[in-house]
């Protein structure tokens, strides 16, 4: 009975794992740099905002890593959500509201297409999110190929969206060298990506969607014969995947207010990134979006302690986020063979 | 009597590329009745399952099931399951990383009164059902943690749950023990007073008749009878099977059992490796038969696996034919001449995808060397003539290996290690899992090996078997070689050399 235990606790000590590193980079961080701010709650909250976009990505990428599948379409997905938005708030002049919603329903009918093809025709997910990632990057430039930027004057509605400021109790706060109270705040977008991350881990807690989700990643024969419908499981999974994207996307416009070809680029992998170092496995059936909102806020301290260094060339933290991603995936497979020898 | 039939399936016809698995079967399922379905491997009784559970489609035929009005064609499992329809097959098939709980609940979870998943309710009842039956588990547990064994109760009770009117078991009993195959049998025993029509699939003689009431028999996919258990001795039975009269078995032995022992082919002296099998001293001669025998995980595969050099020996020396071998990889165990068959034919051995014609070539291949391609011709000789001699069944020879049967894909490993033509053959359960016919087959073709002069290991968990094939025993006990046997070798005298001649207390 006792081994038992362990065992079950592999997939929550992965978990543990990562939040523990989570803190205790961020702790160095504080320690290291503290004469740079770094220890003000709001650098732990600029963390969430400049990533609100990521973490929505990085739902959606989980929900589809789970049924084993994988798709890399989100970072052109996000660039032509962007534009999308920047022409036709920005030159067009349409209305903020509806604008959204059309991006919105592009990216369900984006994941209905992809879906379709990865359930119902069987073709590897691989394989069609990247003709989609291709589609993607290149509907950008055909709608646009310069860098189109949304200003007050063109939509105010959607300027004052992403300059709205909600501010927290005052005693989290710190007073800065003129005397001044420096209250902490957060943008809508991250009480937004927080509720999409609520959402889906409700969804894949307590849905028999989302548990369908971890049996096909389980073994999907197995599920097939267990009843669930497989094909319609799959074909949802990718369309999550893409309206969570399109969510992202626009919160992804409101941190930067512009469409550009080349924005978002590799955004793909900072998602599934996120996703492995908060306990997703490759293989599926094994995750959960808490964790990979973990793997966001150690994505983006890495990002801040490079930046607060200042001398550091900022690839450094790619090179990071390299190593961290194969110490992850190294344990993942210690994990793995513990598992296969107590059999 | 037939107003008691819930369901018939008449003159079912279903074929795969270029062969007919099924052509014109009929079953009759009554209430209340555990009804065997035999048939040799390949005969077609799996894709009869799958055609009623709504896995395959299929060509031609009828199915009749009360309380559905016209034909009840399956297109899905859901529908099968709407209908009442339970399976649980021979692998489990359940998901290892979900808990147990959740395993037998998978698409009809309890809900609460916002419609989501009552997780409560859900181990609650699961622990229910689980405690029901006296299964030890914790249900909040995921199922990879516990043994196949387990899984497999855990799916049976999960298709007992769900309310069903047809239970069907596919070889449900061949990761159980004997204390769990009994548990079952009472388990099929309730559910037959409560009136469901239980359709049970297995190779075992003795649980057809420990618990059923009817038997269909199936060969070449087609309806070879229905009798009653009472009416139908077991000679029978395995007559209707094999569509022919049975070679007594204890006959084959005869010519195989008094080789002279002179050439000794390997020598193996104190060869082990850590952890699985201590020192040990080995000598096979030409044309000899020597079992390894013992429980399972006494070190049997271990030994072999040893003198094949899969595990590479770290003490001990092995000479084959006079000269030393050191063995770094099974390579050159191939070269000197070795042939090994593992257990686990799907994990080591088959590879699915390629022709039965590559997976025979395959090993003799590797022993010339890539730069020395067999040509077309030689590859399609060769592979015919494993067909022929093996009597595969399969459509042809380019058929990929894994739309054959079990016992068909065993007779294509030992195909691949006969066309090597080595001195020494080590076959570990070579029989498993396989029908009675084939494995006779594959007995007398031991026997035929070594009169030819060949050396063979084999390993195998039947002492029958083994008593019949082999002119010398080697007992394992605990990871070590604790005696031989070479005479007087009967049931008796091998159970007690295994059991340790009353020395348990020891221990």
């Amino acid at each position: 009975m006792k081994k038992k235990k362990v065992g079950l606790a592999g997939n929550n000590v992965l978990l543990l794992i990562t939040v523990l590193l989570f803190i205790g980079m961020y702790v160095i961080g504080c320690i290291i740099y503290a004469n740079k701010g770094f220890g003000h709650f709001q650098t732990f909250l600029n963390i969430l905002i400049t990533n609100a976009g990521l973490i929505c990505v990085a739902c959606g990428m989980t929900c589809v890593m789970l049924t084993g599948g994988i798709d890399i379409s989100v970072g052109s997905l996000i660039a032509m959500d962007c534009m999308i938005l920047a022409v036709a708030m920005g030159r067009q002049g349409l209305p903020c509201i509806p604008t959204v919603m059309l991006v919105l329903v592009i990216g369900i009918v984006f994941g209905l297409v992809q879906g379709y093809l990865v359930g119902y025709l069987g073709i590897q997910p691989f394989i069609v999110t990247m003709a989609g990632m291709f589609f993607g990057r290149g509907m950008t430039a055909v709608i646009c190929t310069d860098q189109v930027s949304i200003t007050q004057q063109e939509n105010a509605m959607f300027y004052s969206w992403a300059n709205a400021k909600i501010t927290l109790p005052a005693f989290l706060g710190y007073t800065n060298n003129k005397g001044k109270t420096m209250v902490p705040f957060i943008r809508p977008t991250v009480l937004i990506a927080l509720v999409v991350v609520v959402a889906i881990w409700f969804m894949l807690k307590y849905t028999k969607f989302g548990r369908s989700l971890y049996a096909i990643g389980g073994n999907e024969q197995t599920a097939r014969m267990l009843g669930l419908n497989v094909r319609r499981t799959k074909l949802l999974a990718y369309v999550l995947s893409s309206f969570l994207c399109s969510i992202g996307g626009v919160l992804y416009c409101l941190n930067t207010m512009a469409g550009s070809v080349q924005q978002a680029k590799g955004f793909e992998m900072d998602a599934i990134a996120s996703s492995v170092i908060g306990g997703t496995l490759l293989t599926g059936g094994v995750g959960n979006v808490l964790g990979s909102l973990v793997g966001v806020l150690i994505n983006g301290t890495i990002t801040t302690l490079v930046n607060s260094n200042g001398k550091l060339l900022s690839s450094w933290a790619n090179i990071a986020t390299a190593a961290l991603l194969c110490f992850f995936i190294i344990l993942q497979s210690i994990f793995a063979k513990l598992k296969d020898g107590r059999k | 009597m037939d107003e008691n039939v819930i369901l018939t399936m008449r003159g079912i016809t279903k074929s795969f590329p270029g062969v007919l698995a099924l052509d014109n079967a009929s079953l009759k399922l009554r209430k209340g009745e555990i009804h065997a379905l035999m048939g040799e491997n390949g005969a077609g009784k799996s894709t009869l399952i799958k055609v009623l559970t709504g896995i395959y489609p299929f060509e031609g035929g009828e199915i009749e099931m009360e309380g559905v009005e016209g034909q009840a064609i399956n297109h899905s499992v859901q529908e099968a399951q709407e209908r009442g329809i339970a399976t649980v097959y021979q692998e489990v098939n359940l998901c290892p990383n979900l808990s147990v709980a959740e395993n037998l609940f998978i698409g009809r979870e309890p809900r609460t009164k916002c419609n989501t998943i009552d997780w409560k309710k859900m181990n609650s009842s699961a622990r229910e059902i689980m405690k029901n039956l006296d299964i030890p588990v914790d249900v909040t547990m995921n199922l990879e943690n516990y043994s196949v064994a387990i899984q497999q109760m855990v799916a049976i009770a999960r298709a007992v749950d769900m309310e069903c009117r047809i239970l069907i078991l596919d070889e449900p009993t061949s990761s159980l023990d004997d204390n769990e195959v009994e548990k079952l049998f009472r388990l099929m025993r309730d559910l037959k007073n409560k009136g469901v029509a239980i359709l049970f699939v297995t190779h075992f003689l003795e649980q057809v008749y420990a618990v059923c009431d009817r038997i269909t028999v199936l060969r070449n996919g087609q309806f070879a009878g229905e009798y009653t258990v009472a009416e139908m001795p077991r000679v029978k039975l395995v007559a209707a099977m094999l569509g022919k009269d049975l070679d007594d078995l204890a006959s084959i032995k005869a010519e195989g059992s008094d080789t002279v022992r002179k050439d000794v082919v390997v020598d193996a002296k104190g060869l082990s490796h850590k952890g699985t099998i201590k020192p040990f001293d080995f000598v096979i001669h030409k044309g000899e038969v020597v079992g390894l025998t013992g429980l399972l995980g006494s070190g049997r595969s271990e030994m072999a696996r040893c003198i094949y050099g899969a595990d590479r020996a770290q003490t001990g020396t092995l000479t084959m034919n006079g000269k030393e071998l050191k063995a770094k990889a099974p390579i050159d165990s191939i070269n000197a001449g070795m042939g090994y068959l593992p257990d686990d034919r799907k994990a080591d051995g088959l590879i699915g995808d390629l022709s039965v014609k590559e997976n025979i070539y395959l090993a003799l291949q590797a022993r010339k060397g890539m730069f020395h391609p067999l040509s077309p011709s030689e590859q399609n000789a060769l592979a015919d003539k494993f067909i022929e001699l093996l009597q595969i069944k399969t459509a042809s020879r380019e058929t990929p290996v894994n739309q054959l049967s079990g016992g068909n894909q065993q007779k294509v490993i030992l195909a691949r290690w006969l066309a090597t033509d080595p001195e020494l053959l080590i076959l570990d359960e070579p029989t498993r899992g396989i029908d009675i016919g084939t494995k006779t087959e594959i007995q007398k073709l031991i026997l035929k090996l070594a009169a030819e002069g060949k050396s063979v290991i084999f390993i195998s968990s039947e002492i029958e078997e083994m008593l019949r094939t082999c002119s010398r025993l080697c007992v394992m006990r605990d990871g070590s070689k604790v005696g031989e046997l070479d005479h007087d070798l009967t049931q008796n005298t091998v159970m007690t050399a295994i059991a340790g001649q009353g020395k348990e207390g020891e221990q």
